[in-house]
Parts: C-alpha cells; structure tokens; sequence
C-alpha cells in the first residue's frame, strides 16, 4: 500500500465536555477521493477546523505525506500542501475574480516581500490563475468582482484557488452547500474532472454527491468514525444504516 | 491602472476619471503655492499649505496601514512625534546635521513600529485600537516627564536641519517644496506597494484574514512591514514639522493629533491613494477658516465625520466617483462599470 497522504490518529477534541472528536482515526490514500459523512452534529466540521489548523487537537496526531503538521499554523500547511475550501464561502471580497485565485498562486511563489514591481502585470501570477479558472469554467468571469458573483461560482472560485495553491491535498467542507441542482451538478462535474489528478477529502451531506464520487467513505457519528470502507461496504454496513443512513437506502 | 496602461499615456489621460482630473488639478495648485501666495500676497497662507503638506505625509502614511491594510491604528501621531524629537534632541546637544536628524527618525520610527506592532498585530478589532492609542499615549507621556527637553512645554528648535547646503530648510517657499516633493515620493511609494505582491498580500489580508491563512500567507508578518513602513514615513512627516514649526512638544502626540489624522485619512476616503492628501486639505482648510468665524468650530468636524460616515463612507473621494458614475449612467454614455474595473486602488 501507498504511503498515506493524510494520517490521522487518535486526534481528540471537547468543548466543555462534550466529546467533539473522539478519538479519531483517518487514512486518506494518494488520489483517493475520501468522504467523511455523518449526521448533523457528528463533528464533521470540528474535524475539518482540525486539519486545516483553525482548531488545535486536544490530543492526537496529524501527518501530511510523513509529516507531522498537528501544530503547523493554517499558512504553513497551505505551504505544505494542503487546500482548504470552507463551508461558508470564504473569498476576498474587495477584489476581482483573478485576483483571488492570483492571491492563491502567489503564496506559493516564494515570499511576498516585493514592493515594487506590479503584481497585476505578474505573468507568473496572472497565467497559472487563468488556468485555473478556466480549469472550472470561470475564466470569462476573471475581472468580475467576487460579491458579482452567484453562490456557486463563488464556491467554483474556492476550488480555483485551492488548485492555485498546487496542493496535492484539497479538504472539501460541503461544497455543494446551498446550491441549486444546475450549481450543484457543475460541481460535481468539476471534481470528477479532478478525481485521480487530486486527493480529496470531501465532507459532503448531499449522498447522491457522495456516492457518486467518493472512492471511499468514512463515517462519522458523535465524533467518532464507526465505518470506513468503499461506498458499497458503508451502504451494506449495519451500524452505518442504524447510525446514520436509517430508511434513506432501506 | 495596469489593464490600461496598453492604450499608453494619451489613452490614460483621455480616460482619466473625476478623480484623476482632481488629483491633477489639486497637484497643480500644490505645485504653484509659493507662487499663487506671492501673487495674491498672502504669505501666510504658504505656512497653511506647508502644514497640510506635512499632515498630509502623515495622512498617507497612516492610510497605508488604515485604509489598504485594514489596521485602524490610533496612535499614528506617535510617530509624529519620534521623528519630531529624533530633530529636537539632537538639535538641544548641537547636532545640526539634517541626514542624521531624518536617518533617525526613519529608524527611530521603524523600530517603534516593529517593537509595538509586534504586540499590537496579536489583537483584532477593538483591541488594536485600544492598544495602539495606548503605545501612542506610552509615547506622549515620555514627552511629558522628559524634563531635560521641555517636558511640557516642549523645545524651540533654533537651528533648523543642516543639509550641508544641498537642502535649504530656512527658506520658507524652499521648505515648502521639499514637503511638496517629500508628499509626492510618499504618495508614489504607496502607490508601488499597494499594487505589489506585498501590497496585494495586505491587503487580500484586510478583506478575508482567514482565506488568506487558509491560501497560505502568514498574514502577521506581511502586516507587521506594512506597519513599520507607515511608521518610518510618517516619522520622516514628524521630522518636516519639527522643522516647519520650529517647536517640539508632547502636545504633537497626543492621541487627539491621532484622531485627527484618522479623520484626514476617512474624510478624504480611505483605502485610495488621493485621499487622505483630500483629507487633509479638507482638514486643515476647515481649520483654518473655521476658526476664523465661531470659537466652537471643532464641533463642525464632529458633525462632518458622522455625516461622512453615515452617507459617504468613501469620503471626498468616494463622493466624487459616485458623482461620476451618477453623470454617466443618466448620460447613458459609456459604462463607467468598465472604467471602475481598471482603476483599483487609485481611483
């Protein structure tokens, strides 16, 4: 078996007591397209808030292809190589479409201390960050300012900038949240074309979406992750249908 | 500006905007001052428009962290004040000499701002304005008790900076233009650095701290330069007023001198390049006809700046482009949407 991209062991977290993450253990393979599903309230986004940095593990331990980043600060891991889109589209608002993904490239460029030279006029910012919007279908959009745009372009322009960043891993927080069946099956349509290319962790509620693209699922309920296997194995798994799935795929 | 930077200059000037057409009309007059007092023999309105020069440095300065940086900083006017007395106490041991005199208060400022700003860039909202007045204040009260140098009632300054001839600071119209030229560098330094990668990492950081952590920057250290440098020009701005006035005290750091240059800065429109130079024309000319006319007449800035900020949060500047844009769309010629796009920040 390959190295792991993303190993994560015992990782614990509480907030007053109240076991958010509970002893979690994740695998995520190269190129794998990873889901964690769970019911509201499993802890999906305090995970999330874990790998990505926002939130320190109480206990546990995360490692990045080998590396153990569990007290790398959100920056250092996006150096490292690891994406993040948010639940809530985060994107910088003042700005125009290419610069946002311009912004991601230029992170990953070296440091930032060049005060001189236009960065507008950068082809080595500027041609990478059209790539990438045309990579999800928004290049025509470029000098749009982001608030022009409509909620699931704004979530297309995360996964640009996540690309931008050259990570080999993207952690997806619900990116089909809020969006329209026309939105949402552009999305699914862009992560498809990732799938292979990328690894992704993808923490998803719409099961359709899962199934479709997860080459493998975890489950995650009251913080802890009670099954992980191919989507076929969580679907067949009782304690997965008692948890979580109830009559849905009965 | 870059997008059309293609159509070369003529292209540039046809398409100038209201607020480019104000930026050059306010430079001309600028530049013609010393002229225009002489002509309408008005020698003290040489000494206004070098004051407003001077704040007007400060205004920029403070505007790079302020208005691209998202750092709102009460406690500007403590580097008013460093670079003030990095003139004043060398002038009180017989040290004359002007490079040195700027030289310190470019670093004397700096450090200030990299030793403060290193606490204050921990804190958000709130608490940095309350920490950053509270350094400025740390700085105002060394004024006070610094005995040896006036304390309270500050130092006069005899001797103004001595550049070896090269510069003449004791000719009022030759004083002038070095502020003069001293803005224009400023206001051509931020421009670079605002549309720089570091300008860009700054201000990316102003609209969405978190995405850009999240993209990959380590924000604080990006923000703690932008600080340093507002800090070492605006220092440089306190070293000109300590030679324009001739007089230092702790009076030029008091936190109320820091509201005001935020107040320059709002006024005019944060986060543009002109602006805060509106700003303090706007400021110090209010001041100056003001006072003329009612005792009270401060309250008159109370009420600007909360109409300011209720109706024209983007200040003179603000105001002027939305004229604009108002003219154009019932004009139906052109689509200023376009124009707006290309500008960025200096628009």
């Amino acid at each position: 078996m390959a190295e792991p991209v993303l190993q994560v062991s015992g990782l614990i977290k509480s907030f007053g007591g109240v076991l958010a993450t509970d002893n979690v253990h994740l695998t995520v393979l190269p190129f794998e397209t990873h889901a964690v599903i769970g019911p509201n309230g499993a802890g999906k986004t305090t995970l999330i808030a874990q790998l990505s940095g926002a939130l320190r593990p109480d206990a546990g331990e995360i490692h990045f292809k080998g590396r153990d980043i569990t007290h790398f600060p959100p920056y250092r891991r996006s150096l490292a190589g690891l994406a993040r889109s948010f639940q809530i589209t985060s994107v910088v608002q003042e700005m125009t479409v290419l610069q946002n993904v311009a912004l991601a490239v230029q992170a990953h460029r070296g440091h930032s201390f060049r005060f001189w030279h236009p960065a507008a006029a950068d082809r080595e910012l500027i041609e990478p960050a059209m790539e990438r919007l045309e990579q999800v279908s928004l290049a025509e959009r470029a000098h749009d300012l982001t608030n022009a745009l409509s909620h699931g372009e704004r979530r297309q322009l995360e996964i640009a900038m996540a690309l931008a960043t050259d990570a080999e891993l993207l952690l997806l927080d619900e990116p089909m949240a809020g969006m329209g069946i026309e939105e949402s099956s552009r999305m699914v349509s862009t992560l498809q074309a990732l799938k292979g290319e990328k690894t992704m962790l993808l923490v998803e509620h719409d099961m359709d979406v899962v199934f479709t693209l997860a080459d493998r699922i975890s489950v995650l309920v009251y913080g802890k992750v009670i099954a992980t296997g191919s989507p076929e194995e969580v679907r067949s798994d009782d304690a997965v249908r008692r948890a979580y799935l109830g009559d849905e795929v009965a | 500006m870059e997008s059309r930077s293609a159509n070369g200059l003529m292209g540039k000037v046809l398409n100038l905007s209201f607020n480019g057409w104000l930026m050059i009309v306010v430079l001309v007059i600028f530049a013609f001052a010393p002229v225009l007092t002489e002509v309408f023999n008005q020698p003290f309105y040489l000494d206004v428009a070098t004051r407003l020069v001077i704040l007007a440095i400060a205004a920029v300065s403070l505007n790079l962290i302020l208005g691209f940086g998202g750092m709102i900083s009460f406690g500007h006017a403590a580097f008013l004040g460093l670079g003030a007395y990095s003139v004043g106490i060398p002038f009180y041991y017989d040290i004359y000499n002007g490079w040195l005199h700027f030289a310190l208060a470019i670093v004397v400022s700096a450090v200030f701002a990299v030793i403060t700003g290193a606490i204050c860039l921990r804190t958000r909202g709130v608490y940095f304005i309350m920490i950053t007045m509270a350094f400025g204040q740390m700085v105002y009260f060394a004024g006070v008790s610094a005995e040896e140098y006036g304390a309270d009632d500050g130092l006069s300054i005899y001797v103004r900076s001595n550049f070896n001839g090269v510069l003449n600071f004791d000719d009022d119209t030759s004083l002038y233009y070095i502020c003069f030229v001293s803005l224009l560098v400023a206001l051509y330094i931020v421009h670079r650095i605002v549309n720089s990668r570091f300008g860009m990492a700054v201000r990316g950081a102003k609209g969405n701290e978190e995405r850009m952590r999240a993209v990959g920057f380590n924000v604080y250290i990006y923000r703690l330069t932008c600080y340093a440098i507002a800090g070492a020009m605006c220092g440089f701005a306190g070293a000109l007023l300590a030679n324009f006035t001739d007089f230092i005290s702790p009076e030029m750091i008091d936190w109320t001198r820091s509201g005001e240059l935020m107040f320059m800065v709002i006024l005019g429109g944060s986060g543009t390049l002109f602006g805060p130079f509106l700003g303090a024309a706007a400021f110090v000319g209010l001041d100056v006809f003001l006072s003329q006319y009612w005792v009270h007449w401060r309250l008159i800035f109370g009420i600007l700046l909360v109409l300011t900020v209720l109706f024209a949060k983007g200040g003179i500047t603000g105001v002027v482009a939305n004229l604009e844009s108002m003219l154009r769309r019932t004009r139906g010629r052109g689509s200023s949407a376009a124009k707006a796009d290309g500008e960025g920040p200096d628009g």
